[in-house]
């Protein structure tokens, strides 16, 4: 009995020991053993999710011979899961996908990681912000909004969001320019679910939750979207609510409030990879974006679908820097020394 | 206040309660000391909009470091101060778990220690060896009974993690050398 | 009643072989990541939710769910087995679960134990049947200064806990709160006692404090007194099942208050973990027997267990009708919800019926099916105890090194977790009681976080915590609580100082 055991077992080795050589043997480089797949944030967020998804996808459509096996390291704002990054140095097994903790975390807290200390993949993504209000306030456009804030008691409007110094107080922060005496009270909650829960119990007065977090309370008419911070208006047609669009709301700009912001959702990997390996990625990527799964994911949670690499995307994140820098800046949110 | 105490009719006896509670108080109240320092580094006032990062710490600092102000005087003065915390037997008994768990997570993850790096050797094997040189050496089981639930137990576990959930776990030389790491 | 037949469509959805089967499978791999401490549900829903999205939406939140329901029942097993809680809601379970299986128990804890998840589950389950849409409206009137009036209470019904010098619950609980600190603070996004070490950036993690407090603290006491690990004695009685469920019979008071407070726990959400703790406060100041409690009474079972179940199958409710999580597992649960192209949220109920009237009939079948299964095998556990500590001890030290590092990847942690142990071993000797402390690691940070959004919103004033009828009861019951041991003392010399008057 226990030989047969042990007999199998020593198989088992053996067959695992001779698909590791053969995989090697490719001429491209692809990956010898499982992807770690670092998500600097903890379960259940919109990083996570998207992670998770990209997990499904490569596994379904059988893109990559090696799995993907998700990583949730969250600690410190997610400088955890940079780190980690940063110092498996050559290692072209390991990845992270972004959120804008990149640019934030290392500027408010410190620490000692930047998205130059990584090797850039792709972007594969941006996710939107809207100004919500709750449906039973009085103000029906952005401009109200702002006009109601600056000419109100100072500090009495309260804006709820994700976490604290990061993307949904420094898009706070750049409202505050446009209202200014006034400032605003913001209100740190552990997730965008939770904030636009909320903002429908009116325990706070406005947020800038993402798309997916908002979109149910906007279909049940709970709460009223104001402006979306992107450039130009979202490609979206389909009606979500009986007379609205995700393209029916209008940019913030167009409404009086000049403010934009965008998410990166990008990867990254380790420094100190050859251009092969950066370039299995990038491919890799490239072919989960024509996927249908990706188009629906895309549509459902209202993303800006532009995907760059290369020079582009690292032009890109440099000028994403910059504008963290100097809200940051204003904001006094940075750390010492920086 | 060392271990070194009187009682000569209590021969075994190692360390009195006494003297641990001063002990431990002391480490907690360090403790506290210590969060109290970094609270009044990062402010621990009550600023307009609510309590400063540090205004928790501070007062929970210092709530820790009193009680165990207290708690230390009450244990010199306390009765049971000066009966037997633990035995030279028990103690024994204690380090030779102690030790060898000490040693097995540093056989896990390996050792930095500045000029002296000893490399780790992944979860598995460590376990494999713990699990046997306990049974044999502590539980006093037999050498085959041993090597057999060394060897299951990390099996099962690597398949378990590795192969099923895809949880990745320390690895060493041996997977490595088997091209599984 | 339009639920009913709604209800009957759903069954109809749910039992089906290939569901049938899944319930399965998920219960058992839920049950496996329960016992193993580190690998909770929402990992273990997290790794296996990429596997499902081939399936039919419908058969895959019925496999993750379950596995949900495994993973709660599972992490009482090695609670009452060894005092290594799987999952931080079954920390209140160890308070009176292992001193049972050391008593040779450990069989009547575990159906106690098991019975009592399943009727908090059926409790809440109903009440998302029948009462969903009013109770999703609760949950809205929670903001942070009613968080925190629910942290308050818990906090509350825990004190006067244990019959130590109340210095050492002091010192306990603060060490508590200042462990629960240690990383970066959530309101303002600095960092606390981290100076420079990035290991402490994440904090000191409730699991990893608790596999070392009371694991590794466990093992370190049983080594003391040679190599016996208590419950040995323990014999296997194969009718223990029935004879346990007599007894339960008599705490019918204790399982409905602990229904109760679960399902308010898991809708508002406070989350399992403040339900399970609560739970148990309140049952030892209420029960006859609470004096016992800790040294293996059979209530200090069921009212964290029925609680913590209500409240983790009741977290399902703000999940679905609001689209925000009542536990980590939850989390993840709804991020799965996305994949699949479902939007959680008040119009799912209205949109996808047949999904979620599927959802609430595998919630009984998926409950029932795990009930059974884990029934089946409580002599099998309570076997595990008659191991000899020789092959069981080095074993649990290896799974719990296991669970240590999957928490955060992390060797530091392992290192910490020993660290905890050692710990673990002085305070019992000293008796410095341990519950304070968990508690006060797990909902320490939580309630701060809470009071200061509170602040942040009411510009620093405390009036807010009495600011509307809701938040200024549970504040109030709270209060009550808090001083219960001068109130009890007064109501005695009242009560008894008439009679003493006329003798």
């Amino acid at each position: 009995m226990t030989r047969i055991t042990i007999h199998r077992i020593w198989k088992m080795f053996i067959a695992a020991a001779v698909a590791a050589s053969t995989a090697t043997a490719a001429s491209a480089w692809e990956p010898t053993k499982p992807v770690q797949f670092i998500v600097p944030a903890g379960t259940g967020g919109g990083a996570d999710q998207m992670a998770r998804f990209l997990q499904g996808v490569i596994a379904k459509n059988n893109l990559m011979k090696q799995p993907l096996v998700v990583v949730n390291k969250g600690g410190g704002a997610g400088a955890e899961g940079f780190l980690e990054v940063k110092g498996a140095k050559g290692d072209a097994h390991s990845l992270v996908i972004t959120l804008s903790n990149l640019f934030t975390t290392p500027l408010a807290t410190g620490i000692p990681v930047s998205y130059k200390d990584m090797t850039p993949v792709a972007m594969l993504a941006l996710d939107q912000f809207v100004l919500w209000v709750n449906t039973e306030s009085e103000y029906k456009t952005a401009a109200d909004f702002v006009k109601a804030v600056k000419t109100g008691e100072n500090r009495k409007f309260k804006m709820g969001g994700t976490g604290s110094k990061q993307e949904d107080q420094i898009i706070t922060v750049a409202i505050e320019r446009a209202t200014t005496p006034n400032k605003m009270t913001y209100v740190p909650y552990q997730g965008g679910g939770a904030v636009a829960v909320q903002l429908v119990g009116k325990h706070v007065d406005s947020t800038v939750n993402n798309p997916i977090e908002a979109v149910s309370h906007w279909k049940a008419g709970k709460v009223r979207a104001l402006c979306i911070f992107d450039k130009a208006r979202s490609i979206y047609k389909t009606k979500i609510t009986a007379d609205q669009a995700w393209s029916d709301i209008p940019t913030c700009k167009e409404s009086g409030l000049d403010v934009e912001y965008q998410m990166l959702r990008g990867i990254f990997m380790a420094p100190g990879v050859t251009p092969d390996q950066t370039a299995f990625y990038v491919d890799l990527f490239k072919k989960v974006a024509a996927t249908p799964e990706w188009k629906q994911f895309m549509e459902d949670g209202a993303f800006n679908q532009t995907m760059m690499t290369g020079d582009d995307f690292v032009k890109w994140v440099d000028a994403a820097n910059k504008t963290h820098y100097d809200l940051m800046k204003e904001a006094n949110f940075l750390a010492a020394g920086k | 206040m060392m271990s070194g105490h009187t009682e000569e009719d209590d021969g075994p006896s190692l360390v009195t309660n006494g003297t641990m509670e001063i002990v431990l108080a002391a480490v907690l109240m360090l403790i506290g000391a210590i969060a109290i320092y970094d609270s009044v580094n990062i402010g621990f006032g009550w600023r307009d909009d609510g309590p400063a990062p540090g205004f928790f710490p501070f007062w929970v600092g210092l709530t820790l470091v009193g009680s165990s102000l207290i708690n230390l005087f009450q244990g010199i003065r306390k009765s049971s101060a000066r009966e037997t915390f633990v035995t030279k037997p028990q103690f024994g008994r204690v380090l030779a778990v102690l030790i060898p768990s000490i040693l097995y997570v540093a056989a896990i993850g390996g050792l930095n220690l500045g000029p002296i790096q000893i490399p780790g050797l992944g979860i598995y094997l460590a376990s494999a060896i713990f699990i046997a040189l306990f049974m044999i050496f502590i539980g006093k089981e037999s050498v085959i009974k041993a090597i057999l639930v060394g060897c299951f137990v990390p099996l099962v576990t690597f398949f378990m993690f590795e192969k099923w959930f895809l949880v990745p776990l320390p690895k060493g030389p041996i997977e490595a050398a088997l091209g599984l790491a | 009643m339009e639920e009913i037949s709604a209800l009957i469509g759903g069954f109809k959805v749910a039992l089906s072989w290939y569901n049938l089967a899944l319930m399965f499978i998920g219960i058992l791999l839920g049950v496996i990541i329960g016992v193993l401490p580190g690998l909770g549900g929402a990992n273990g829903v997290a790794i296996l939710l990429p596997l499902t999205f081939s399936m039919p939406p419908t058969s895959a939140i019925i496999m993750l769910s379950c596995i949900y329901w495994g993973a709660l029942f599972g992490g009482a097993i090695t609670s009452i087995l060894f005092n290594i809680p799987g999952e931080p809601w079954s920390v209140a379970t160890t308070f009176d679960g292992h001193p049972m299986a050391q008593n040779g128990r450990a069989d009547e804890a575990l159906t106690a134990a098991f019975t009592s998840s399943f009727v908090g589950a059926f409790f809440a389950v109903l009440l998302i049947t029948f009462l969903a849409p009013v109770v999703a409206k609760f949950a809205l009137k929670f903001g942070p200064a009613e968080f925190f009036a629910v942290f308050f209470l818990t906090f509350a019904s825990f004190v006067g806990m244990g019959k130590g010098s109340p210095f050492k619950v002091l010192a306990a609980m603060t060490l508590g709160f200042v462990l629960g600190a240690v990383g970066l603070d959530k309101v303002t996004g600095s960092l606390r006692m981290t100076f420079g070490h990035t290991e402490l950036l994440s904090g000191f993690d409730f699991l990893v404090a608790v596999i070392g407090l009371f694991g590794i603290g466990e093992i370190l006491s049983s080594m003391e007194g040679g190599l016996k690990f208590g419950g040995a004695k323990a014999t296997i009685r194969l009718d223990a099942v029935f004879t346990t469920w007599k007894k339960l019979l008599k705490y019918w008071a204790t399982s409905l208050r602990s229904c109760l407070i679960g399902c308010w726990m898991g809708i508002t959400p406070g989350g399992a973990t403040p339900a399970s703790f609560m739970s148990y406060g309140l049952a030892k100041k209420f029960s006859p027997n609470g004096d016992n409690f800790g040294k293996g009474e059979i209530e200090g079972v069921i009212a964290p267990e029925t609680a913590a179940h209500a409240a983790g199958t009741a977290a399902l409710l703000p999940m679905l009708t609001l689209g925000i999580p009542g536990s980590p597992t939850a989390a993840v649960l709804l991020g799965g919800l996305m994949i699949w192209g479902l939007q959680p949220g008040p119009m799912l109920f209205v949109e996808q019926k047949d999904f979620v009237w599927g959802l609430i009939a595998s919630m009984y079948l998926g409950n029932v099916v795990g009930l059974i299964v884990v029934l089946t095998c409580v002599p099998l556990f309570a076997a595990i105890l008659r191991v000899p500590f020789s092959i069981i001890g080095p074993v649990i030290l290896v799974v719990c090194a296991i669970g240590a590092y999957t928490i955060h990847n992390s060797m530091f942690d392992v290192w910490l977790m020993l660290v905890f142990g050692l710990f673990g071993y002085l305070f019992q000797k000293l008796g410095y009681p341990l519950p304070p402390l968990v508690l006060a690691i797990v909902l320490g940070d939580k309630a701060e976080e809470a009071f200061r959004q509170a602040m942040l919103g009411s510009q620093g004033s405390m009036t807010i915590f009495w600011s509307n009828p809701l938040v200024a009861t549970i504040m109030t019951l709270g209060m009550i609580l808090l001083f219960w041991p001068i109130i009890s003392a007064l109501k005695e010399r009242v009560f008894s100082a008439p009679p003493t008057a006329k003798t």
